[in-house]
């Protein structure tokens, strides 16, 4: 009698989980015909737009709609803002206007008429003297725009750098940059009487309803939330904001189907963005390379709040027996943050290990020796070891690694080589799921969850159809409406172990019950039975065809409830490590930094589609080389605007500039075991310090804040030559 | 926004590729403002273009220029081979009326000024930013957007390919990639890879499928055939 055990089988005997397999979306979204909220496009629809705050910090003195409601083609205009309020960044939400086209909605927007007394802002995020001797108001009392963040000491950092050998002191940054969602945040907001049906951009399905029922005093069971697709989120989209309020009320009150999605520079201005994080850094190791000692403070915005990265992160991976560091976090003018994938993480592993790099240079040695000897420091050495080897054969390392400076043959372009370690938990959260076998053999798998790009859809129906041995076309998955069981917010790269846990052990259930009836009618022991191949068999004999199992269930369908997985049931786990090498090409005359390869590798235990799981890799590649070379979000001093926020000045890298990427996955067989984690986060930490620390080696010269773009380049190699 | 004269007469100026980095045509007589803009960032040639643009606008002017009035009137339309009339304002862009109109909302409006591409359509063959025409511009052309690529019996290659390399994630900016793609292999079969880095640099991907939608690209290309100039 074989044993009955929740888990996967073990590695390489999966028949679809693991595989490269195409998502199951792919055809309707390559050819457009994938329905997105903001493609929500009934009959009758109205498109709403916004009047926002052309001002960082401002009072509103007047506000006239009259001659907006008058305006041909409009229907409906409120007030998000009331006289007397001060806005408190530049795209602050004053006005939304409903109208019969998109364009008569801006000629409404036109038509309003408007009065801000202009109050002073404080939008440099880099400078904390001026910060602190910033004169800003708020309703009428002076601010202090500093905030203490704390400092938590360790060991003895003053003694440890009197005795080390070497000391390193530098200075490091990373610039704010937006999420930049290609599909704005915002929804389609329909209302059947007093049931609200919203088509909502967003990542959590099944926790948004709640939001309208405050604001709208509606019953929560009333809202229904659909996301069938979501035109990227990246941690900006798991609330309900409050220009969705006003499309619901706008739609309240036309009595009609309302769309509202903010536009481009709205979106770049107030749905998000990563904060940035400076650091004035002291560093030091002994004779052997081994770090001994780390002082720190860093300082950074987070928009009005006054937050910048979290203290607990710094230094990163690398956590020294001396160690202090403090945080100091702005006020400002800006726009409000909000998770960005693998928050804190990516600035605090650029300011970190690009110091620690800098420190190895110091010592004169390999980048690649010196993070190794020093692998002790760090939560998972017995990963990044091997990763290292792995990437350092992929990038050719020893045969590429020159001291500073010193490579890069003849002419102005120098190439040079980096690496950096980054480390994330993506556990599983908290989901729910109802499978059906239907007595036809067909099969539903109903979660409350969402796709946001990653597979999610496609990895739901592997885990079933692999489970009942069934082609991956015999599962139907319904996901994407808060109808369904409730599951986990998609973020901090919970969502794969939080949806196919769940799946995979009630998959398993309904196919012990199944083989139970099977072994009744067939007389043979049910524990013996196994599903493969649309068959049921007790080891390799056939005992009956899946359909015919199915029918067994009765008239109707056999369904099983199931919920989130426990850790005992070993099908997922936390805690992965990762490593980057990046090259690249320095033209030293022009500043431009050209991408020639990077080398991802990636632990996360047990692969479920390997075809998605290498994208999710190669777009956080990408992303990163975007933050590191070219992207940032600049504020203008004088007028408190984000003076780049549309997709010409604020730059992204296009196909032609991400040079080779070469991604591997650590999956040894102790690995596998583990089960399913998260992938999202991780590989997006790395690029800022392996990139600028690629740079670094070639120019000879630390380029000290990120992106390094042509003006940072040559501005550091001038310094270097003064 | 980029909005274009109101002025019919100089439509044929504008039937170029918009966006591409593969125009063969800046120096021909059909020299458009797009390809103006774009080749301002190289000095030497900036200079005679101006002028060439400066007098072809005057040759323009010297036309009889149709201007209409801001009300609605019928344009005609063909798109994905159904010839169709809608009532616009001149000032309605192609984007605008393909998605909120016709409900073909493959084209996605990302970011409001002919940057992105994620509104790539085929307009007589050639792929152009949806949000860079005024409706009454394409009237009498050959408009073909995404949602054609695929039916009940009929996967275009470029679907196919962009599937298999999985070269989408969110899946936003990918009908208009798909499009991008299909109109440069039509115009460049047998492309290499590094072709397709310099031939695609018109499209912008949040998610970063560069990597996926590269592969794409190039075996879209070794399966695509040459069209006739002016067809879709």
């Amino acid at each position: 009698m074989a044993e009955r055990k929740v888990g996967w089988e073990p590695q390489g005997q999966h028949t679809l989980v693991g595989k490269e397999i195409q998502r199951l979306d792919g055809p309707v979204k390559a050819s457009g015909q994938a329905k997105y909220a903001n493609d929500t496009n009934p009959p009758g629809t109205l498109f709403a737009k916004l009047l926002t705050s052309p001002h960082a910090h401002a009072k509103l003195v007047m506000l006239n709609l009259d001659k907006a409601k008058a305006v041909k083609g409009v229907k409906a205009v409120i007030a998000m803002a009331e006289v007397g309020q001060e806005v408190r960044y530049e795209g602050w939400p004053i006005v939304a206007i409903a109208a019969e086209r998109p364009e008569y909605a801006e000629d409404g927007l036109r038509a309003i008429e408007i009065k801000f007394e202009v109050l002073s802002h404080f939008v440099d995020e880099a400078d904390l003297k001026g910060a602190e001797a910033a004169d800003v108001t708020d309703a009428g009392e002076k601010v202090k725009l500093t905030k203490s963040l704390g400092t938590q000491k360790k060991g003895d950092v003053e003694t440890a750098l009197k005795e080390a050998k070497h000391v390193h002191k530098g200075f490091y940054g990373v610039n704010t940059i937006t999420h930049m969602c290609l599909e704005p945040h915002g929804s389609h907001a329909a209302w059947d009487g007093d049931k609200l049906n919203v088509a909502l951009s967003t990542q959590n399905v099944s926790g948004t309803a709640g939001q309208y029922v405050k604001p709208l005093g509606i019953d929560e069971a009333s809202v229904s939330i659909k996301c069938d697709f979501i035109g990227g989120g990246f941690g900006s989209k798991f609330a309900v904001d409050e220009w969705d309020v006003a499309c619901a009320k706008l739609a309240k009150e036309t009595g009609k189907p309302v769309r509202l999605l903010l536009n481009r520079a709205t979106e770049m201005q107030i749905a998000g963005n990563r904060p940035s994080a400076f650091a004035e850094v002291t560093v030091a190791c002994d004779a052997e390379g081994k770090i001994t000692a780390w002082d720190s403070h860093h300082w950074g915005t987070n928009g009005p709040k006054g937050g910048t990265v979290a203290l607990t992160v710094t230094p990163y991976v690398f956590d020294p027996p001396n160690r202090t560091r403090t945080a100091t976090g702005i006020i400002t003018n800006c726009g409000p943050d909000r998770a960005w994938r693998a928050p804190n993480h990516p600035q605090a592993c650029a300011y970190s290990q690009t110091a620690i790099d800098d420190l190895a240079a110091k010592a004169g040695m390999d980048s690649l020796s010196f993070f190794q000897k020093n692998l002790s420091l760090t939560n998972v050495p017995h990963i990044y070891g091997p990763e290292l080897e792995i990437a350092a054969k992929l990038m050719d390392w020893k045969t590429k690694w020159h001291p500073r400076g010193q490579g890069g043959g003849n002419g102005p372009v120098k190439r040079g080589i980096g690496l950096a370690l980054h480390t994330w938990g993506g556990g599983p959260h908290q989901s729910n799921v109802t499978i059906k076998v239907h007595p036809d053999g067909s099969v539903e798998v109903m979660m409350g969850s969402q796709d946001i790009g990653t597979g999610t859809r496609t990895c739901i129906a592997q885990v079933a159809a692999d489970t009942f041995g069934l082609p991956l076309n015999a599962v139907k998955v319904s996901i994407g409406s808060n109808k369904f069981p409730k599951a986990g917010p998609s973020g901090g790269s919970t969502t794969i172990g939080g949806v196919t846990g769940p799946t995979r052990r009630t998959a398993q259930q309904a196919l012990w019950k199944i083989c139970d009836l099977a072994a009744a009618k067939y007389n043979v022991d049910g524990t013996s039975l196994s599903a493969k191949d649309g068959k049921l068999w007790s080891g390799d004999k056939e005992v009956c065809t899946w359909k015919q199992a199915a029918s067994l269930v009765g008239p109707m369908a056999l369904e099983l409830q199931g919920g989130p997985v426990t850790e005992d049931e070993k099908l997922t786990d936390k805690q992965v490590g990762g490593v980057q090498m990046a090259e690249v090409a320095v033209d030293t005359e022009t500043g431009v930094v050209r991408m020639v390869k990077m080398v991802a590798v990636q632990d996360i235990g047990l692969i479920v589609n390997r075809l998605l799981a290498r994208s999710q890799v190669y777009g956080a590649l990408i992303m990163g080389i975007a933050y590191s070379l070219v992207e940032e979000r600049i504020m203008d001093n004088k007028t408190g605007r984000f003076i780049n926020a549309n997709l010409v000045d604020y730059k992204l890298p296009r196909i032609g500039d991400i040079g080779d990427l070469v991604v591997e996955f650590y999956e040894p067989e102790d690995q596998y075991k583990r089960g399913v984690i998260g992938l999202g986060e991780p590989p997006v930490i790395a690029p800022g310090a392996a990139i600028s620390n690629a740079v670094a080696n070639a120019i000879g010269v630390r380029v000290p804040v990120l992106p390094l773009t042509p003006k940072r380049v040559l501005d550091a190699l001038k310094g270097a030559r003064v | 926004m980029d909005r274009e004269p109101v002025n019919r007469s100089d439509q044929s100026s504008r039937t170029g590729d918009a966006g591409r980095s593969d125009s063969t045509n800046r120096s021909s007589p059909e020299f458009n403002r797009r390809d103006f803009l774009r080749g301002s960032g190289a000095a030497m040639a900036a200079t005679a273009m101006a002028v060439a643009a400066t007098e072809q606008q005057a040759a323009a002017q010297q036309q009889a220029a149709k201007v209409v009035s801001a009300a609605p009137h019928p344009v005609k339309l063909n798109v994905n081979g159904v010839d169709l009339t809608l009532t616009v304002e001149p000032r309605v862009l192609l984007i605008d009326a393909l998605r909120n109109d016709l409900n073909l909302t493959g084209c996605k409006d990302v970011c409001d000024r002919t940057n992105c591409g994620a509104c790539t359509v085929l307009i007589d063959g050639k792929p152009v930013y949806a949000c860079s025409r005024l409706v009454m511009d394409v009237e009498g052309q050959k408009i073909v957007t995404s949602e054609s690529l695929l039916s009940p019996t009929k996967t275009d290659d470029v679907v196919t390919n962009f599937c298999k390399h999985d070269g989408m994630q969110c899946g936003f900016c990918t009908p208009g990639f798909v499009m991008a793609v299909r109109g440069y292999c039509n115009q460049n079969p047998k492309a290499t890879v590094d072709d397709c880095r310099k031939g695609l640099g018109g499209n912008i991907c949040r998610c970063g499928t560069y990597a996926g939608v590269l592969q794409a690209a190039f075996d879209t290309a070794q399966t695509a055939t040459p069209i006739a100039k002016g067809g879709a």
